[in-house]
């Protein structure tokens, strides 16, 4: 039987921060950070949002579009390198949160950037396999880069969840492939508030170089070219990355634009896929035809096949926000605030 | 907060689980194990109710001198919601400018951070409102 995405949700929070402003503070040419990031502004977390939060706002999202009993979700997994807590998982309140409480399994996964897809592959492999009716896969992050690196420019928050079963699929996965290998690229070890990464180091034999593997492979495995698909969803650390490996792999700047978010809202780590996808779900037609790659550094890629189905036409979208209504309501914040808020000053006591 | 005092709202704090009287059927937010109203021939007869989480800005009071805890998010506004079961409940409005807040906005909850027990104690989360989404 078809194992596919029955729903999905998304939150972004509604703080912005623009490269210009956070240039302006370290004496460095925003503008040039911007264009050079294809990074427009960033989104930020209130104080009072977090992993857990975001990734419950995008469960509920997901549940009021549709008539499924929580009850009946087997598994929930939440992918994400900024879990409010080392040790009590992030998952645990997110299945409370949506009443999908007490039988079933969750656990909290980490894979740098793709553990939300990660969670996409084993729910799929538990649905498929019949050992649940439903199964949930989050990916959310509010990441962190430090204070005047160059991730500082792109590091934001924002998550997305996928319903994944078998009846009434809005989209089928015709198959998944991951692409992995011990590549140094990005780090942080235990204890560390910020993370490092290698610099030049994160693109060719990192990013490049799994997330094209990844897409070959997975075209090669589905007999497909890149014209048989609508729309190529790639994790996107900046703007530029993805439209690089789009050309790259052959594919048009049309199919990468819907799932292109990082100009608006930075980088939202594991995150970006699944909001990718739910940003092209939410325009997607029936036979929409999706490659959705994700990317972990150190490091791995995560391949989806995506058909969407005719159950899309009636499937309640408008139940819960979609992505272009979080690219409205949204507020800037100047450098002093934006620091206050992700806990950048010393405070007393 | 102890920890398992905080526990044992959670069904309260993260989906807004009150109590209906069986009896006359009005609804109660937090829970009663008595309807006031009905008294004792609702002995027995509390429901476990869970709110839609939807509602109406009743009236809101804007913080100036806010608890250590919430000093960050200040000022803010705090409202007392009529939700669409008729019950009142007390909140901090989110995600909407001070001035922008108008007594008869709609409102739902949403999760958020409520506070933690300092940077190694447990982190307590619970409803707030946004502007309604629909």
């Amino acid at each position: 039987m078809d194992v596919g995405i029955v729903s999905y949700g998304a939150f972004v929070p509604r703080f912005r921060i623009t490269p210009m402003e956070i240039g302006r503070v370290w004496g460095q040419d925003g503008k040039a950070m911007s264009k050079g990031l294809f990074i427009n502004s960033k989104s930020v977390p209130s104080p009072d949002e977090d992993v857990i939060t975001i990734s419950a706002q995008a469960a509920r999202g997901m549940m009021r579009r549709v008539d499924v009993d929580p009850a009946d979700i087997g598994a929930l997994y939440v992918g994400s390198e900024s879990h409010p807590y080392a040790v009590k998982p992030t998952g645990t309140v997110v299945a409370e949160a949506i009443e999908a409480s007490p039988e079933l399994c969750v656990a909290d996964l980490e894979f740098a950037c793709k553990a939300g897809t990660a969670g996409m592959q084993m729910v799929m492999g538990m649905v498929g396999s019949g050992m649940m009716r439903y199964g949930v896969a989050i990916g959310a992050d509010t990441s962190q880069g430090a204070p005047g690196d160059a991730l500082e420019y792109s590091a934001s928050a924002g998550g997305a969840a996928l319903l994944i079963g078998r009846e009434d699929i809005i989209a089928k996965f015709n198959g998944t492939l991951s692409y992995t290998t011990d590549t140094p690229d990005f780090w942080r070890r235990e204890g560390q508030p910020y993370p490092s990464h290698g610099g030049r180091f994160t693109g060719e034999p990192a990013y490049f170089k799994h997330v094209g593997e990844a897409a070959r492979r997975m075209m090669e495995r589905m007999g497909t070219s890149p014209g048989d698909y609508n729309h190529l969803v790639l994790h996107q650390p900046n703007g530029k990355f993805p439209q690089r490996m789009a050309s790259m792999l052959g594919f048009s700047e049309e199919q990468v634009s819907r799932g292109l978010l990082t100009p608006m809202i930075g980088n939202t780590y594991s995150g970006a896929v699944p909001l990718g996808l739910a940003a092209v779900l939410d325009v997607a037609k029936p036979g929409d035809r999706i490659l959705a790659v994700a990317y972990g550094s150190g490091a791995g890629s995560d391949a989806f096949d995506i058909t969407v189905t005719e159950a899309i036409k009636g499937f309640n979208r408008g139940a819960a926000p979609t992505i272009d209504a979080m690219m409205e309501n949204t507020k800037e914040l100047d450098y002093a605030t934006y620091a206050k808020y992700r806990g950048k000053i010393l405070m007393k006591g | 907060m102890t920890v398992a005092r905080f526990w044992r709202d959670i069904p309260s704090r993260y989906n807004l689980y009150g109590s209906r009287c069986a009896s006359c059927g009005k609804v109660y937010f937090p829970v009663r194990h008595i309807c006031p109203k009905c008294r004792r021939s609702s002995i027995g007869k509390m429901e476990r109710h869970r709110l839609s989480g939807k509602g109406r800005v009743h009236s809101f009071s804007v913080v100036h001198d806010a608890p250590p805890q919430l000093a960050v998010l200040k000022p803010y506004a705090v409202a007392i919601v009529e939700m669409d079961e008729g019950v009142k409940v007390t909140g901090q409005l989110v995600d909407v400018e001070i001035e922008e807040i108008d007594i008869g906005m709609g409102v739902e909850a949403v999760l958020r951070k409520l506070g933690d027990e300092g940077p190694a104690g447990i982190i307590h989360y619970g409803f707030k409102f946004s502007p309604r989404f629909d």
